[in-house]
């Protein structure tokens, strides 16, 4: 068991104001943000344990960045914490995608506009590239010995990023039987 | 095909909700997995979107900051605007966010909090680290199909160069995201990528 010694959400506003000013950066996906705002920036959790509660956020239904957010936030402060975070990943971020909505039509046609949303769009596909590349970093221990991780890993991407298979085949197949080499390598 | 002016009853809003809960459900992966469920149901057999309004909702929440689940917020928001007035709209957000969200909310909490308590089992152990580099692997798939969906190279290949550049600062450096965010849209905007 490694020594879990890092900070922690000092109040359900803190919770609030954080998940809010994470998903206020998140443009075209909140997840690499999370992990630059939660991993490096609070430091409210290492790699490590981030990666574990994605994998969950990520097998539950629903949207994986409001799993994330409520299960951090129920970690700390129960219900309440779960609430808080949730509300600071939607409420505000909701009022300014409903203004944008409203006001869509006159900026649609701007070729400005255009060209700064493909330029963000090509930077956060970058980001959410590099959070994942970062994150590789923590698998060294990882119990299914380095080898089998890439193996895993190059499977998944082949499969989902160029052959384009459906997400659930891949977390379900590809995840059971890591699941499983998992269960027979960690000691009882 | 034009914008639908529509007429709900109480049995239609009844409908859509139960229908967003049941999609809520089947969510496993992500929201936007369930987008081509949903553009099904409102669009090909409600009639109660027009495909341009469909597509120009999610293209909406993607532009905007903030999870990608709030294309459900727009949906709901167009389905309401097209009912007339803006307490329809809001009606409709109320309706579609609380449809996609209550079911997997309480899943997820009740199912974290369990796992946590139990956080030293074998085998909640076993399922988070055997998911872990799955998970990694799936973040930069997600990465690779977001840039390209620009698949033209002789005119694209200044936009991955940028996802390229972008990656590899990102990841390299402790450089804040929203600078490389509004260098992006500055090149962009000049019409530089």
């Amino acid at each position: 068991m490694t020594i879990r010694n890092h900070l922690h959400p000092k109040s359900l506003t803190d919770l609030f104001v954080t998940f809010t000013v994470l998903s206020l950066q998140g443009f075209g996906g909140v997840l690499a943000v999370a992990q630059h705002e939660l991993v490096e920036r609070k430091q409210w959790m290492t790699n490590e344990e981030f990666v574990e509660e994605w994998a969950v956020a990520q097998i539950m239904p629903g949207p994986n960045i409001v799993n994330l957010a409520l299960m951090l936030g129920g970690r700390y402060f129960g219900f309440p914490g779960a609430m808080a975070a949730l509300a600071g990943m939607i409420s505000i971020p909701l009022v300014i995608v409903l203004l944008l909505t409203a006001v869509y039509g006159q900026f649609s046609n701007q070729p400005a506009v255009i060209g700064a949303l493909r330029g963000m769009g090509a930077v956060a596909a970058g980001l959410i590239i590099a959070s994942g590349l970062k994150l590789s970093s923590s698998q060294k221990s990882n119990p299914l010995g380095i080898p089998l991780c890439i193996i895993l890993g190059g499977v998944s991407f082949v499969g989902v990023a160029l052959l384009r298979w459906p997400l659930v085949f891949v977390l379900l197949g590809l995840g059971s039987l890591a699941c499983i080499v998992a269960y027979r390598n960690l000691k009882p | 095909m034009t914008t639908p002016m529509l007429l709900m009853s109480f049995s239609d809003w009844l409908s859509l909700f139960t229908h967003f809960l049941l999609l809520s459900l089947m969510a496993v992966g992500g929201a936007v997995t369930t987008a081509p469920e949903m553009y099904r149901y409102l669009v090909n057999q409600q009639h109660w979107l027009s495909d341009t309004q469909f597509s120009s909702s999610i293209a909406i929440a993607q532009a905007a900051p903030g999870p990608n689940i709030l294309f459900v917020a727009v949906l709901g928001w167009n389905l309401g605007v097209n009912t007339g007035g803006v307490a329809a709209a809001l009606l409709g957000v109320f309706i579609t966010m609380t449809g996609l969200l209550l079911p997997s909310t309480i899943l997820s909490y009740l199912a974290a909090s369990w796992g946590h308590k139990n956080r030293d089992l074998r085998a909640v152990r076993a399922f988070k680290q055997g998911m872990a580099p799955i998970v990694i692997s799936l973040l930069c798939a997600t990465g690779w199909i977001l840039a390209c969906a620009h698949n033209n190279p002789a005119r694209d290949w200044p936009l991955w160069l940028l996802t390229a550049t972008a990656t590899v600062v990102i990841w390299r450096t402790k450089i804040h995201v929203l600078w490389m965010l509004a260098i992006g849209a500055i090149l962009g905007g000049v019409g530089l990528v």
